[in-house]
């Protein structure tokens, strides 16, 4: 006879773990909940580290490499954790036109990183997106999620130096 | 839910609405909401009730020419105020009745006059999280027509007859797949719509799902009763945030109406609809990847056949449609296949809607009949390049489309006539390009983008878009040789030919057809070492001492 499968306890009293256990649960812990869970536990935690990647793949039953093969093939997981503050400069084809590959180098250039990383004391990650809709107001880049249109140099550095200065 | 009662609740709304004097509509979508359209609402709420005056304010989705944002309708006057900020809230509540606020005022005619409105018929008249609003406009009634009074061959007949064809981009007849999937055996089906909007630089199915997202979800249903199926998915990009929020709210409130689930209009007919979120991924637009990807595996495409409408989503028959087509539907079943085919052009039927973006004077969203002339759609709806600049091209396509030259306006848009000049109708980005545009850059960045999007599942995508990538590069930094021109155009040739999905068959698109209609751009930066748009980055030739 079959042995039922129990999933693994919660990797720790963090409540923010009952959330992801929960996207599972509702989905009757079946394996094609993988990336379902994975967008909890990134918008739970910021990012997804090794142990909570192993917890989500024992809990589905999916094995290790299926689970990092899955992280890792889309952009929108992130394996570090994000700075205090993000700048996502949008780089689709509106923003390009546009120029943002010029903001994305003068942002780099004034936080000595280049886009995916973040700054050594933690507090801003530099980050592009492959397009969040807003083309009709290029160049966009995002402060934190928020959308600002028609950006320019002048105000994208002086965003940083607003968040530098905290 | 029965048609008696769904007249019932439209009546509701237009008494409601009734009452009041004035509509004043806001615009809420991303562009508008980034200016501070929230802000601008909530102090024309204020306003309103200080005024004592009967006004109705109500958010809507997108309402078109963004580039004029802040944008706020007021009715009956149909009178658009443009660049709306908080502080003018007031001023429009005492203009209603009255003199509009001559500094808001604008003149949206020519942009408007030559559109077409069908899958937008309800952008910006409709609030997108009230059921009840998108009732009042004919809204759920196709569903409960065709539940009610038509056969599943009857609606497949009528989708048929309208010659619709895909909106994502390929443009494959949609009755046809339609017929295809109810055809196909198995007891188990499944209708999917793809909102994985992943051509940058186009936000159409955006701005459906949040701006109307009842209408994605009553033309899911139909398809459903049409082929057979019970359950539906819609995956979803996740970087629209928004456009998940609205659609998770539009599924609840449809299950509340009894819209949504089982028995609908007591027939034996049950659909429910689940959201997935995508993951970043511009391969998960093509539906094999797509299928992967629900299915919580990497997005990886598979050969075709077996197609999806035989063997898809966990093997069972799938029917596949974009969010617009999908958006079609109701407006087909409701006014007839006819309606919709007396619509556009010879073998391009009804409208399409382009995302207008780039350097042109109106940005937006524009809902044109098919086989319009680019030149209508750029110079009089889109209002032309700014700044005086020179009119290049215009990219429809995305990353797998072309850019059109200048000499080849007169065009009428239309999946054949686009595929003929080297690009393709694509989802609808529609990007313009004046002369600051370097077209080899151009071409480089989408190599990149489909470089850093394969999935390296088949080798010719995979190393043939990084070689091609290298080579470009080459060229734009001045260092390239014809040798290096002539081995892109034979690589252009193996990745298209030799690809496995639509992501690398196309990918060499934006390269063809700039050679093609820009070559002597490419021999400029090769031979002179110049960059005729003064974008690439050309360092001086370093002289050699004799």
């Amino acid at each position: 006879m079959p042995v039922p499968f129990t999933p693994p306890p919660l990797p720790s009293d963090d409540k923010r773990w009952k959330i992801v256990n929960g996207t599972m649960r509702k989905n009757g812990f079946a394996r094609y909940a993988l990336i379902e869970t994975l967008h909890t536990v990134q918008s739970s935690f910021g990012y997804l580290d090794d142990d909570s990647i192993r917890f989500v793949a024992n809990s589905l039953r999916v094995p290790l490499s299926q689970a990092y093969g899955v992280v890792t093939f889309y952009h929108y997981f992130s394996l570090k954790p994000p700075g205090k503050h993000t700048l996502t400069i949008c780089s689709g084809t509106a923003c390009y036109i546009k120029g943002s590959d010029k903001l994305v180098d003068a942002a780099a250039k004034r936080l000595g990183i280049v886009a995916g990383q973040t700054t050594g004391d933690g507090k801003i990650s530099l980050m592009t997106a492959r397009c969040v809709g807003a083309c009709s107001r290029a160049p966009v880049a995002l402060a934190d999620g928020e959308v600002a249109g028609e950006m320019s140099g002048e105000q994208m550095l002086e965003q940083l130096e607003r968040w530098a200065v905290e | 839910m029965t048609i008696e009662e769904l007249d019932q609740i439209a009546l509701s709304v237009r008494q409601e609405n009734a009452k009041y004097d004035y509509e004043v509509n806001v615009c809420m979508d991303l562009a508008c909401a980034s200016q501070g359209a929230g802000l601008l609402r909530d102090e024309l709420v204020k306003a309103a009730e200080a005024s004592g005056k009967k006004v109705l304010v109500r958010r809507t989705g997108c309402m078109g020419p963004c580039s004029s944002g802040p944008l706020v309708r007021v009715d009956p006057e149909e009178q658009h105020y443009h660049h709306v900020t908080a502080n003018y809230a007031e001023a429009i509540v005492a203009g209603l009745g009255g003199k509009p606020v001559p500094e808001l005022q604008c003149d949206l005619n020519d942009h408007f006059d030559g559109q077409v409105r069908v899958v937008l018929e309800n952008a910006g008249h409709i609030d997108p999280e009230k059921i009840d609003d998108y009732i009042s406009r004919d809204g759920y009634k196709a569903l409960l027509t065709v539940l009610t009074e038509m056969t599943p061959n009857g609606v497949i007949h009528r989708i048929t007859e309208s010659g619709l064809r895909g909106r994502g981009g390929g443009g494959y007849p949609t009755g046809l797949k339609w017929s295809t999937v109810a055809k196909a055996t198995g007891d188990v089906k499944y209708v999917v719509c793809n909102g994985d909007e992943g051509d940058p630089g186009a936000f159409m199915d955006r701005s459906v799902m949040e701006g109307d997202p009842h209408r994605v979800i009553e033309g899911m249903a139909i398809a459903a009763y049409a082929i057979g199926a019970t359950k539906g998915y819609i995956y979803v990009r996740a970087e629209y945030p928004v456009a998940v929020a609205r659609l998770t709210t539009a599924l609840r409130e449809a299950r509340r109406r009894g819209l949504l689930g089982s028995n609908l209009c007591g027939t034996p007919f049950s659909f429910d609809v689940e959201i997935r979120l995508g993951a970043g991924a511009f391969v998960c637009g093509e539906e094999t990847a797509l299928i992967a990807s629900i299915e919580g595996r990497r997005g990886t495409p598979k050969p075709r056949p077996p197609y999806p409408a035989v063997s898809g989503l966990w093997g069972k028959p799938t029917l596949l449609n974009n969010v617009e087509t999908y958006a079609n539907i109701a407006p087909i079943v409701r006014n007839g296949g006819k309606w919709f085919a007396n619509m556009g052009s010879e073998r391009s039927k009804g409208t399409k809607v382009f995302a207008l973006t780039g350097k042109i004077t109106n940005t937006g969203l524009v809902e044109v009949p098919m086989g319009i002339k680019l030149r209508e759609i750029i110079e009089t709806i889109g209002g032309g390049v700014p700044g005086g600049h020179k009119f290049k091209a215009v990219q429809t396509g995305g990353p797998s489309g072309g850019c059109i030259p200048a000499d080849m306006l007169d065009l009428g848009v239309s999946y054949d006539a686009l595929m003929k000049v080297g690009s393709i109708m694509g989802s609808g980005g529609m990007i313009v390009m004046d002369d600051t545009s370097c077209m080899v850059n151009v071409a480089r960045f989408f190599i990149e983008f489909c470089m850093t999007e394969s999935c390296g599942k088949c080798i010719p995508c995979r190393a043939g878009t990084a070689q091609m990538f290298t080579l470009l590069t080459r060229i734009c930094n001045g260092v390239g040789t014809m040798d290096d021109l002539a081995l892109l155009e034979d690589l252009c040739v193996t990745v298209k030919e030799t690809s496995l999905c639509g992501l690398g068959q196309t990918a060499p698109n934006p390269v063809l057809s700039t050679l093609k209609y820009f070559r002597d751009e490419y021999l400029e930066h090769i031979n002179h070492k110049r960059c005729p748009a003064g974008v690439c980055n050309i360092q001086a030739p370093v002289e050699v001492l004799a």
